[in-house]
C-alpha cells in the first residue's frame, strides 16, 4: 500500500518476496509524523479535505437549519455590483440571499481560522528556536496521555516533537487556502456547501488553535494541566504606578516573554510592573504570574488614555487600530512587534538597541516596529525605566471640575446615544454631568464596551468615553481582582472521574464562558452565569477575555469566582484553561471522553467521535460577547463536534442562527445502537447557534442545552431540576416542552412528581425507550449477511 | 426629533426600507387587516417607562382590544405574569422569527402562520437583525414595529419619534374603538 498524503509518503508492505529475501510487516514514512508506537489503527478521515465531512455536516445542518439575518441587502464584493439581493432576487452572478450570508459567514470563519493558524505558525517557529526541533510536546507530563485530542482526532496523527506541529500545520493552511477560494465569485452557490465549509473552517480552526498552545505550553513552561495553577492580579488597581509601567496588548506572547526575561536577566523583575491586555496578558501570567491583567480587550482606550502606561508594546489581533494615535496623545513610546501589524512605523529592527531606546525615550520618535521579539523586550524595558520619572511629574486624569465643564458643552443633540452600540444614556449623563453631577456618567462605565464610537459622533468634540471613565475614577480604583492563571489541558485522570458523570448525565453538563467582551450589558453578567452554573455543580470552563470579566466581580465576602470555585475539572469547578488558543483544549475534553472514558478510537474519526459528543457530551458554549472573526471560528468548530453555543444579543450580527424544530418531531430521532430501531430523543440539543437577548433567557437555554439524548433516568431528572428551577426563575412558569423531554416516568424530578405527572396526562406523552444513540448508522456500508 | 434614519446611525439596511407610519390610523389598519397577528415582546418592554406606564402595559392593551396571541423573549414573561396575562408562548427572538419565517407554522395559538409580526420592546441591533431575517425569508408575513426607534427593516416602522408622540400613538392604536383598521397604508 502507498499512501500519499500533502507532502507525506508512509510505505506499508504486509509481505514482500524479493530476490534478497521475504519482507514482512515493514513501514517506511518519508515526512510523517513520528508516531510509529501509536497502536490505535486509523479511521476513514484522516487529513479530511474540504468535502470529506460533508455528509455529516448536513445531517448536522438538516436538524439545524440556517436562519439567515442579512446585516446588509446588498453584495459588494465584485465590480458586478453592488447587487441588490433583497428577497429572492439573485446577484449579477446568481448568488441568492441566503447563500451570501453564508459565504459571509464562511470569510468570516476563515479570517478566524487564518489568524489562530498563523498564530500557531509564529508560535511553533518560535518555540523550536527556543527549545529546538526535537524537544518534545509536553502539555501535562505524566498526568496527560492523549496529548493532543485535537490532532488525533482530525489529521489522524499523535505529535511528539515541536517540528512534528509543523506538518500538522502545513496541513491547516493548505485548507485555508482552499476555504478561501471557495468564497470567489462563481464557486460555491448552495448555502448548506457554504455552511459546511463553515463548520471546516471551525475544525481546522480547533487544530491551529490546540498547535499554537501545545507549542507555547511545551516551550515556555506555563502552567501544565495544573488545577491549582497560580493567582494573578487583575484589573487596573493593581498597578503599583510607582514603578515603571510597561503594557503590552495582543495574543501573541514572545514579546512579553522577552520583557520578563529581560527584567529577570537584569535583575528589575519587582521594580517594573508588565501589565496586558487581552490574551497576551493571559499568557503572560501563564509565564511569570507576577504580570498583572489589566482587563479584556474593552479595557484599551481607557489604559492607554490614563497615561498609566510607561511604554505600549503591541502584537497581533484585536489590538486597537488606533492604539498608536492613541499613545501619542498621551506621550506614551509605542513599539509595534508583528508584521501582521505595522501600523505605519519606521522599521528599527536592524538598529543597535541604544539607539532606538534614545529616539523613544527623547521622544524623537514616538514609535517604532521592532520584528524582534529579544529587541523589543530590551527596548520596552529601558524605555519604560528612562521615560517613567518624567511623566510621573504631569497626569492624564481628567479632573470632575473639568469633566464638568466639557459636559457642559453638550447640545443633548443624541448623536453619541445613536452611534452606541449599547444605547447607552449618555445625553442624560452628559446633562447631569453639566449641571455638577457625575453618578450618571460614572454608571455607564459599568456597560461601556469601550469602542469610542461616542466620540467619533460628537459635533463638539467632547471627548465623551474619557469623560465616563474619568467621572468612574473612584471604581477604577478599586478594580483589584484575581484571576487562576491558564491551566491549559484537562488532565486524563480528570477524565476518568467525570466521563462516566458527564455522560451519564449526572454532572448535569460543562459549559464553557469564552470570547471576547463585547457584551450588551457589562462583564458582570458573564461572572453572575458562570457562578450560577458551577454552584449548580456544572464544570464551567472559561478563557480569554471572558476569564477576565468573570475575575472582576466579588461575592459579598470579597471573593472573586476563582478564589470562591476550584480550578479543577469536576463538577462545581471553573476551569480557566488560558487565552483564546486554549479553547482547543475545552474541545478536546470532550474528545477526551469519547476516548478515554468510552475508548473510542480517535484516530482520523472524526464524524464517530463528533456522533458520541453530540448525542452524548451534555457540553454548551457560552460566548456572550462574541465580536470577532476569531470568535466565529471558535464557534463553528464546536458546532461541527455537535456542541451548541448560546451569544448574546449582538451575536445576531453574525448574520445566522443554526436552529432545531422542537415541533418538527421527525427531526428527532436517532438511531438506537441496541436494537436498530429509530427513536424518538426529543430535542436535545435544540439548537446549535442561538442568540439570546438577556443573561436570564441564556441561563435557562444553556440547561436546556446540556440534554442529551444518552442522559441516564438520574442524570434526565437532575437536568430537568435545573431546567424547570432556571425556566420558573426568569419565565415565572413551568416549561412547556417537558413531555418531550421526559422519555420514562423515572426522568421525572422526584421534588416536582405531582405537577409534571399531571402535565404528562394532559397532553398526548406516551413512555418510550432511552436509545443507544448514533445519527451515523445509516451511513455505515452495509454487512455480507445484509447485503 | 422625528427622523426615518435608522436610530443608531451606522444601521443603514438597503434598498427596501420601511414605511413611516405617520399617524396611528395607518398601524391600526394593518393590524385590523391582518388574519393571524403575532406579537412579539422583548424584554425591554418591562423596564421602559412611557409617561408612567410600562411599553409592556400599552403592547397588553393592545393584544387584548385586537385578540393577538403574543411571543414573550427575553425574561419579559415574568412582567406579563405579573399583569395577569398568561398565555404567552415563550421563545427566543430567533426562534420566534425562525418559526415566523416558515409558511407552515400552525402558528402560537395553532390557527396557522403568521402574515403580521408586530414587534417592540428588543434590544434595538436585535430587532435589527430579527427584521432583516424577516424582510428577507417571510414574504408571506409583513412587519411593524412599534418602537420608538425607526427600524428600517421593517415593512412599517415609526420615525425616531418623542416620549409623548409615542404615548398618543400607542394609546389610539391600543384603542378599543370597535371599528378595527381603516385608512389607506
Amino acid at each position: 500500500m502507498l499512501l500519499l498524503t500533502e507532502k507525506k509518503i508512509a510505505l506499508t508492505i504486509k509481505e514482500l518476496d524479493a530476490g534478497f529475501g521475504r519482507i514482512r510487516d515493514l513501514s517506511v514514512s518519508i515526512g510523517k509524523l513520528s508516531a510509529g508506537d501509536w497502536a490505535e489503527p486509523e479511521g476513514p478521515t484522516p487529513y479530511p479535505s474540504l468535502a470529506t465531512l460533508r455528509a455529516w455536516d448536513r445531517k448536522l445542518l438538516s436538524r439545524y437549519q440556517p436562519f439567515y439575518m442579512p446585516f446588509c441587502d446588498l453584495c459588494c464584493l465584485c465590480t458586478y455590483g453592488k447587487c441588490d439581493l433583497t428577497g429572492t432576487k439573485k446577484g449579477a452572478c446568481g448568488i441568492s440571499m441566503p447563500a451570501q450570508q453564508a459565504r459571509t459567514v464562511l470569510l468570516t470563519a476563515c479570517i478566524g481560522a487564518a489568524t489562530h493558524t498563523s498564530h500557531a505558525r509564529e508560535l511553533v517557529t518560535y518555540a523550536i528556536k527556543r527549545a529546538g526541533r526535537g524537544s518534545s510536546i509536553d502539555p501535562g507530563g505524566n498526568a496527560i496521555g492523549v496529548e493532543a485530542p485535537v490532532i488525533r482526532l482530525v489529521c489522524g496523527e499523535k505529535p511528539k516533537t515541536l517540528a512534528d506541529l509543523e506538518t500538522v500545520l502545513d496541513y491547516c493552511e493548505s485548507q485555508i487556502t482552499s476555504l478561501l477560494a471557495v468564497t470567489h465569485t462563481g464557486q460555491e452557490g448552495d448555502p448548506l456547501d457554504f455552511e459546511s465549509k463553515v463548520l471546516h473552517a471551525g475544525m481546522i480552526d480547533q487544530v491551529g488553535m490546540e498547535v499554537a498552545d501545545l507549542a507555547q505550553i511545551s516551550a515556555l513552561g506555563y502552567p501544565k494541566a495544573d488545577p491549582d495553577a497560580p493567582l494573578a492580579a487583575l484589573g487596573m488597581g493593581t498597578v503599583e504606578t510607582t514603578k515603571p509601567v510597561i503594557l503590552v496588548i495582543g495574543h501573541n506572547v514572545p514579546p512579553s516573554v522577552a520583557i520578563i526575561d529581560y527584567l529577570a536577566r537584569e535583575g528589575l523583575s519587582d521594580q517594573v510592573e508588565v501589565t496586558g491586555i487581552c490574551c497576551t496578558a493571559i499568557d503572560a501570567t501563564r509565564y511569570s504570574p507576577r504580570a498583572k491583567i489589566i482587563g479584556p480587550m474593552s479595557w484599551q482606550l481607557r489604559y492607554i488614555r490614563s497615561g498609566i502606561p510607561d511604554v505600549i508594546v503591541v502584537d497581533e489581533q484585536c489590538v486597537r487600530t488606533d492604539a498608536f494615535s492613541e499613545a501619542a496623545a498621551v506621550g506614551t513610546p509605542f513599539i509595534a512587534t508583528s508584521d501582521k501589524n505595522c501600523l505605519g512605523l519606521p522599521d528599527r529592527t536592524g538598529d543597535p538597541a541604544d539607539a532606538i531606546v534614545a529616539d523613544l525615550a527623547t521622544g524623537r520618535q514616538k514609535g517604532v516596529l521592532i520584528l524582534d521579539p529579544e529587541k523589543a523586550g530590551e527596548v520596552a524595558v529601558r524605555v519604560a525605566r528612562a521615560v517613567m520619572p518624567a511623566r510621573r511629574k504631569s497626569s492624564a486624569a481628567i479632573a470632575p471640575e473639568t469633566i464638568r465643564e466639557q459636559a457642559a458643552d453638550c447640545t443633548q443633540c443624541r448623536l453619541c446615544r445613536r452611534a452606541c452600540p449599547n444605547d447607552l444614556a449618555i445625553p442624560q449623563g452628559m446633562k447631569a454631568a453639566g449641571d455638577g453631577d457625575l453618578s450618571l456618567l460614572s454608571a455607564l462605565y459599568e456597560t461601556c464596551v469601550g469602542c469610542g464610537r461616542c466620540e467619533q459622533a460628537c459635533t463638539k468634540k467632547i471627548p465623551v468615553h474619557s469623560l465616563i471613565v474619568g467621572a468612574a475614577a473612584e471604581k477604577i480604583k478599586n478594580e483589584k481582582f484575581v484571576i487562576r492563571t491558564g491551566r491549559g489541558a484537562i488532565q486524563d485522570i480528570e477524565i476518568r472521574n467525570v466521563g462516566g458523570p458527564i455522560v451519564l448525565g449526572e454532572i448535569p453538563g460543562v459549559v464553557a464562558f469564552v470570547g471576547c467582551s463585547n457584551f450588551a450589558n457589562g462583564g458582570k453578567e458573564v461572572a453572575e452565569m458562570s457562578v450560577e452554573f458551577a454552584k449548580r455543580r456544572y464544570i464551567v470552563c472559561t478563557s480569554g477575555c471572558a476569564a477576565m470579566s468573570i475575575g472582576m466581580y466579588r461575592d459579598e465576602e470579597g471573593r472573586t469566582p476563582y478564589e470562591q470555585f476550584p480550578g479543577s475539572f469536576t463538577a462545581g469547578g471553573i476551569v480557566n484553561v488560558g487565552s483564546c488558543v486554549a479553547n482547543a483544549h475545552i474541545a478536546g475534553a470532550t474528545i477526551k471522553i469519547a476516548s478515554i472514558f468510552a475508548r473510542r478510537n480517535l484516530r482520523g474519526n472524526y464524524a464517530e467521535i463528533a456522533d458520541y459528543v453530540h448525542n452524548r457530551v451534555g457540553a454548551v458554549g457560552v460566548a456572550w460577547g462574541a465580536m470577532s472573526q476569531k470568535a466565529a471560528a471558535i464557534a463553528s468548530g464546536f458546532w461541527r463536534l455537535g456542541i451548541p453555543v448560546v451569544v448574546g444579543p449582538h451575536g445576531t450580527k453574525y448574520r445566522r442562527m443554526l436552529l432545531g424544530r422542537a415541533d418538527h418531531d421527525a427531526d428527532w430521532y436517532v438511531h438506537d445502537q441496541r436494537t436498530g430501531e429509530e427513536v424518538y430523543a426529543g430535542p436535545a440539543p435544540e439548537h446549535l447557534f442561538v442568540a439570546a437577548e438577556t443573561k436570564e433567557e441564556a441561563m435557562v437555554l444553556v440547561a436546556k442545552l446540556c440534554m442529551r439524548p444518552n442522559d441516564t433516568t438520574r442524570g434526565r431528572a437532575m437536568k430537568l431540576t435545573h431546567y424547570i428551577d432556571l425556566y420558573q426563575r426568569h419565565h415565572g412558569s413551568i416549561p412547556d416542552d417537558i413531555p418531550r423531554y421526559i422519555r420514562t416516568k423515572a426522568d421525572i424530578p422526584v421534588t416536582l412528581k405531582g405537577e409534571i405527572t399531571c402535565i404528562l396526562s394532559q397532553s398526548d406523552w406516551k413512555e418510550r425507550p432511552i436509545p443507544d444513540p448514533t445519527l451515523l448508522t445509516h451511513d455505515k456500508p452495509a454487512s455480507s449477511e445484509e447485503r | 426629533m422625528t427622523s426615518a434614519d435608522p436610530w443608531q446611525t451606522a444601521e443603514v439596511a438597503g434598498p427596501k426600507k420601511a414605511a413611516v407610519i405617520t399617524k396611528p390610523a395607518m398601524a391600526r389598519a394593518v393590524i385590523g387587516h391582518a388574519r393571524h397577528p403575532v406579537l412579539l415582546i422583548g424584554h425591554r418592554a418591562a423596564t421602559i417607562d412611557i409617561s408612567g406606564k410600562k411599553l409592556v402595559d400599552y403592547l397588553l392593551d393592545l393584544a387584548r382590544v385586537h385578540q393577538i396571541p403574543v411571543i414573550a423573549t427575553g425574561h419579559v414573561n415574568r412582567a406579563l405574569r405579573e399583569r395577569g396575562y398568561t398565555c404567552a408562548v415563550i421563545l427566543p427572538a430567533v426562534e420566534a422569527g425562525q418559526r415566523i419565517a416558515d409558511p407552515l407554522w400552525s402558528g402560537p395559538d395553532g390557527k396557522g402562520s403568521c402574515d403580521l409580526a408586530i414587534i417592540a420592546g428588543l434590544p434595538y441591533p436585535m430587532e435589527w437583525t430579527l427584521l432583516s431575517g424577516l424582510k428577507h425569508a417571510a414574504p408571506h408575513a409583513k412587519t411593524i414595529t412599534l418602537d420608538n426607534t425607526y427600524q428600517p427593516n421593517a415593512t412599517w416602522s415609526f420615525a425616531n419619534i418623542s416620549l409623548k408622540d409615542w404615548q398618543e400613538n400607542l394609546e389610539a392604536i391600543a384603542a378599543d374603538t370597535g371599528t378595527g383598521g381603516s385608512a389607506d397604508v
